[in-house]
């Protein structure tokens, strides 16, 4: 049975947290994933969930004090955003080298400087090669789905990482969309009961964590790590079936969104690919062959998946919302390694949208196919890397 | 050291064999001396134990009866702490014979 609400993306993702009841959570406010936390700390306050809410002075400690309390044993879930995130970085490197699956909700904003606080992808995209499983959610509905999903993923036995789980900044966090909640006892069983591997706490079996480990193998636990992550999307996709059997939601690697006969497609994550399926529809409305996938599971990313998914296409787009200065989007990298091995590929460019929170609007989409569509007649690109939305 | 290989390292390298410090030998460190005791000297204060960085203290029955070169890098800290009998040294620091 489900209760439909109105709701914004960290109400949502906060709704989430409380049917789950992690033991610990550890957080330090930043717009826009403030609302988020306060709304959960007031869970705490009402005693509505167990978790015990450590306060810290910066994000770089919340980190810490989630490692340690995962390393103890405890079921962990934080929240942050942009800088926040950026100021973790030397503690998500470490919850993910020593495998602790805490769940991180990630409220995508921009980096600093100019100073800006909307939303974009450089937080997350910069969190790239940390070692953490990331899944990305275009609305209100996935971005609670996919926090629920994250544990049991995060906590499998065969991978035991951290997940974060990226929504749109203010885009979806601080607007107002339906929902379907599931009721509690249903989520809870379906997270079921946590059970460490190794707990600090367990003292009748002592035992250290975070060792130096120097040149005699180092090398050796990090090949270890990306074995460990090969194993994240078989277990993505058996989550997400089980998922499919209590909520009749379906989740994948990523969504296709009418590109089984496309010939032109748009790769875009998160709440821009709602704003682009519309356009997809006025394309195809008028004859055109137009497509688009969006992208869920981001790390590890599904390389032959996305060939298989793009392999058809004549011109495929890829958008980012998330820049690196000097070189491609981080998306469009992605889905061209994927691309490469195939001996037939569309032709791929890249356009860079939205950064601090720009909208992203219809015609920016409808621009992206009218070129797609001259590439795909002529097989000409004129430049490979542009940003749209941008005033010359 | 070890010839491990990646698919048989514990995940996240935690350490579960407690006291594993007696398998590395810091002994094998030691370059310029050695300490040892002058028994007529020590009042068995355990500071030289207390302080030693390692294990290389060996007590027997509540006394300091010497030391396990093993796990003793030559560090000099036992001697430099030790407070000894009438301003004589417990633990005096001698040069090895290579």
């Amino acid at each position: 049975m489900a209760r439909v609400a109105a709701v914004t993306g960290n109400e949502a993702v906060a709704e989430a947290l409380r049917q789950i009841n992690p033991d610990v959570c550890a957080a330090y406010p930043i717009t826009p994933q403030t609302e988020l936390m306060q709304r959960f700390s007031s869970f705490v306050s009402n005693g509505k969930v167990d978790t015990e809410i450590i306060l810290v002075e910066s994000e770089h400690s919340a980190m810490s004090a989630c490692v340690g309390a995962a390393a103890a044993g405890g079921r962990v879930a934080t929240a942050t955003c942009g800088p926040g995130l950026a100021l973790m970085w030397e503690m998500l490197y470490v919850a993910s080298g020593m495998r602790l699956p805490i769940v991180m909700a990630v409220v995508n904003r921009s980096l600093s400087a100019p100073l800006n606080i909307h939303g974009d992808h450089s937080d997350a995209m910069g969190a790239r090669d940390s070692g953490w499983i990331q899944l990305w959610s275009e609305n209100v509905q996935e971005a609670y789905d996919n926090t629920i999903q994250a544990f049991r993923i995060a906590e499998h036995l065969d991978i035991r990482l951290p997940a974060m789980v990226c929504m749109d900044g203010f885009i979806i966090s601080h607007s107002i969309a339906r929902i379907d909640y599931l009721e509690d006892d249903p989520v809870k069983n379906f997270v079921a009961e946590y059970k460490p591997v190794h707990p600090l706490l367990d003292l009748d079996n002592p035992k250290s964590f975070g060792p130096l480990i120097l040149t005699d193998k180092y090398h050796e636990y990090k090949r270890a790590q990306h074995e460990v992550m090969t194993r994240v999307k078989d277990v993505v996709l058996a989550v997400a079936a089980e998922f499919e059997k209590m909520s009749g939601r379906k989740y994948e690697l990523f969504e296709t969104y009418r590109l089984d006969d496309a010939e032109i497609g748009l790769v875009i994550l998160n709440s821009a690919a709602g704003t682009a399926k519309d356009v997809v529809d006025s394309f195809r409305e008028r004859g055109v062959k137009a497509g688009l996938l969006k992208p869920r599971l981001f790390r590890p990313f599904p390389y032959e998946e996305y060939a298989q998914a793009l392999k058809d296409l004549k011109a495929v787009a890829v958008l980012d919302r998330a820049d690196s200065f000097g070189g491609y989007g981080p998306v469009f990298m992605e889905v061209c390694s994927a691309l490469y091995p195939l001996a037939k590929r569309p032709v791929a460019i890249n356009k860079i949208y939205g950064l601090g929170g720009r909208d992203f609007l219809p015609q920016h989409a409808a621009e992206v196919f009218t070129e797609l569509e001259a590439i795909a007649r002529t097989g000409r690109v004129k430049i490979t890397k542009e940003y749209i939305g941008v005033r010359e | 050291m070890s010839a491990q290989g990646w698919r048989d390292l514990t995940p996240g390298a935690v350490v579960l064999d407690a006291g594993n410090a007696r398998e590395v030998k810091t002994g094998t460190w030691r370059t310029l001396s050695k300490p040892v005791l002058k028994e007529e000297n020590c009042s068995n204060c355990m500071l030289c134990w207390l302080f030693c960085p390692d294990m290389a203290v060996i007590v027997k029955d509540g006394k300091m009866v010497g030391f396990d070169y093993d796990y003793c890098k030559g560090c000099g800290i036992c001697a430099f702490e030790c407070p000894g009998k009438k301003g004589q040294k417990a633990i005096v620091m001698e040069e090895e014979k290579k």
